[in-house]
């Protein structure tokens, strides 16, 4: 077993390498995996372990989107007039210009993305189990709505940023389902640490029974502030790739499409079982490949398929994939009973 | 001995209830207190009161030396005091051991240190905890499955494994097997004498509280009714009064 495990790990890693040349022409398709295998990962962090069910998660997305495209703009270009569709200029961007400002882009949406989910925090924490959803959910909308009303940021008709430098766009496919996969993976690596150390029993705590956790001294708020923080600053930056992937984007259907993404994180994460560090990331696989097979031969259906599985999810299957393996394997997750061995200095009852 | 625990004059009513009326207990450092009263004479509200799970009309409250009864809980909880429930809470989800790593004193540590793993020290003290309250065979059960007494017993353990200054106990011995009792009475006793761990207990079982406690109070009607050693508690004709029924 501990054999196998790094070479599981590596067998994956190549895979994850490999895969946008083992199938050429579902490049984007696959980029666009990673997006819900993000989102689906760090929603878990407060969905599934912190038992702080956000359906405002998406907001972070369309924040993340709008603050790199907009620092992205701003090295070359004022943001005002770049976003004004009436004034008709046309605007180049230099290799250096392009590179440089996605990457400053990115990394201020992930920091500030971070900052709002910690003042969010401040206001919402106060919410618990559906209030909570419901009051994350407003904030997402609310959000939407400011955004697509003002003007600086390109208002309704959102912003249209730089295409890929070069003439072949299999290139930008290519570059976008790596920085993706780089991003996923670093999230990954970072998780499967984050879940063995005490701040994430301590959020685990929460989740069980948040009174119990106060009344044994936890700093209950900072530790929610704290994690929320963190999966907003890897949905802040998975939403500025997803910005200069697309090139083009408006508020509410792209940035922050609450009835979409906004849900399928969601469903991606029951799907798979939450509150597991697998389960999302399969969850999420699994939803996809559903959307995109209901997409194909279901087309005029696809969203009545999707909805089914959502309501047969939600309804029969709440624990999700991991969640069932659990119930009927207990001791593949290490319980059982055990003899006591003799510790020393100590009588024996 | 100093006094840990004083509390002055308290009173707290619920609408119209009087749940407490100026009560003035105090708690001595190091030792085994006791609370004793009938059913809803105003005990559990008192431990409320005192760990702040909500504000009381008057009085005040105080924890070596300093006023608490303004902060909420978990404030109180980091310097130290810190209580069983009378309803166990326990993480269900998790075995025995998870439950244990979870109570360690996040008050004594920094943010660096909880984000790093348990050390190996920090395994063994919840083993030998848990070996200490008899549930060692069970430690990779799912807490959840444990029975009421056994429940009991971990949140005692959890309790023990958050290194607190005072423990406040809420019958910790109902619903356990009566042949069980005698060892956690022991237990108890060992946790106050070994780890300097003061307790201050509600129990309703006579023969527990007596064997244990250096002084008991006895509240009655939301009052404070007596006063004394255990001695001098079975022998106050106002507190058999109270429990049979003589009002």
């Amino acid at each position: 077993m501990t054999i196998l495990r790094p070479i599981f790990y590596l067998a994956l890693l190549a895979f994850i390498i490999a895969a946008p040349f083992i199938a050429p022409d579902f490049r984007t398709q696959l980029a666009t995996l990673w997006i819900f295998i993000i989102l689906s990962m760090t929603w878990d962090m407060t969905g599934g372990q912190m038992g702080y069910n956000s359906l405002g998660n998406i907001l972070f997305y369309g924040a993340g989107m709008y603050i790199a495209a907009v620092v992205g703009i701003s090295i070359a270009y004022n943001v005002g007039e770049y976003t004004n569709a009436a004034g008709g200029g046309i605007y180049k961007f230099t290799d250096t210009q392009y590179f440089l400002g996605m990457a400053l882009g990115l990394i201020a949406a992930g920091v500030l993305c971070a900052g709002i989910a910690w003042v969010l925090g401040y206001l919402l924490f106060g919410l618990r189990g559906p209030y909570f959803a419901i009051g994350t959910l407003g904030a997402a909308i609310a959000a939407g709505e400011l955004v697509s009303n003002w003007e600086w940021v390109g208002g309704g008709q959102g912003i249209a940023l730089p295409v890929f430098p070069g003439d072949d766009y299999e290139n930008a496919k290519l570059f976008f389902y790596y920085l993706f996969a780089v991003t996923g993976v670093v999230l990954f690596i970072f998780l499967r640490w984050f879940y063995t150390t005490r701040f994430a029993a301590a959020i685990n705590a929460i989740r069980d029974d948040e009174e119990k956790a106060e009344a044994m001294g936890l700093h209950t708020l900072r530790y929610k502030l704290i994690t929320w923080s963190i999966a907003a600053f890897f949905v802040g930056i998975a939403g500025g790739i997803s910005g200069y992937q697309l090139i083009h984007f408006e508020p509410l259907e792209t940035a922050f499409q609450t009835i979409n993404l906004g849900i399928f994180m969601v469903v991606c994460v029951l799907l798979g079982g939450k509150g597991t560090l697998w389960g999302p990331i399969i969850g999420a696989i699994l939803f996809h490949v559903v959307k995109e097979v209901t997409w194909n031969y279901l087309l005029g259906w696809q969203w009545v398929a999707l909805g089914a599985l959502i309501v047969i999810t939600v309804v029969y299957f709440q624990d999700g994939l991991m969640g069932w393996l659990a119930r009927v394997k207990p001791e593949w997750f290490g319980e059982r009973v055990t003899e006591k061995p003799a510790l020393a200095g100590e009588p024996a009852e | 001995m100093t006094k840990i625990i004083e509390v002055n004059g308290v009173s707290k009513s619920y609408g119209g209830v009087k749940a407490n009326t100026d009560i003035s207990i105090e708690v001595e450092k190091g030792g085994i207190t006791g609370l004793i009263g009938p059913n809803g004479s105003g005990k559990t509200t008192l431990f409320n009161s005192i760990v702040g799970y909500h504000p009381i009309d008057s009085g005040s409250i105080k924890f070596e030396g300093q006023e608490i009864s303004k902060k909420p809980v978990q404030d109180i909880a980091r310097l130290g005091l810190l209580r069983t429930f009378q309803q166990t809470r326990i993480y269900g989800d998790m075995n025995c051991v998870e439950n244990m790593l979870i109570s360690m004193p996040h008050r004594k540590m920094t943010i660096r240190e909880a984000f790093t793993t348990n050390t190996r020290a920090d395994h063994d003290r919840a083993e030998h905890l848990l070996d200490f309250v008899g549930l060692y065979e069970k430690r990779f059960l799912r807490s959840g499955s444990l029975s009421f007494g056994q429940q009991k017993l971990l949140e005692f353990a959890m309790a023990l494994m958050n290194e607190p200054t005072v423990l406040l106990l809420d019958e910790p011995t109902a619903g356990i097997n009566p042949t069980l009792i005698n060892g956690l009475i022991d237990r108890l006793k060992r946790a106050n004498s070994e780890f300097g761990i003061t307790l201050f207990i509600i129990e309703h079982n006579m023969r527990v509280i007596m064997n244990m406690a250096d002084r008991i109070y006895c509240l009655a009607h939301g009052e404070l009714l007596a006063a004394g050693s255990p001695t001098e508690i079975q022998g106050d004709q106002r507190v058999v009064d109270a429990y049979l029924g003589a009002h």
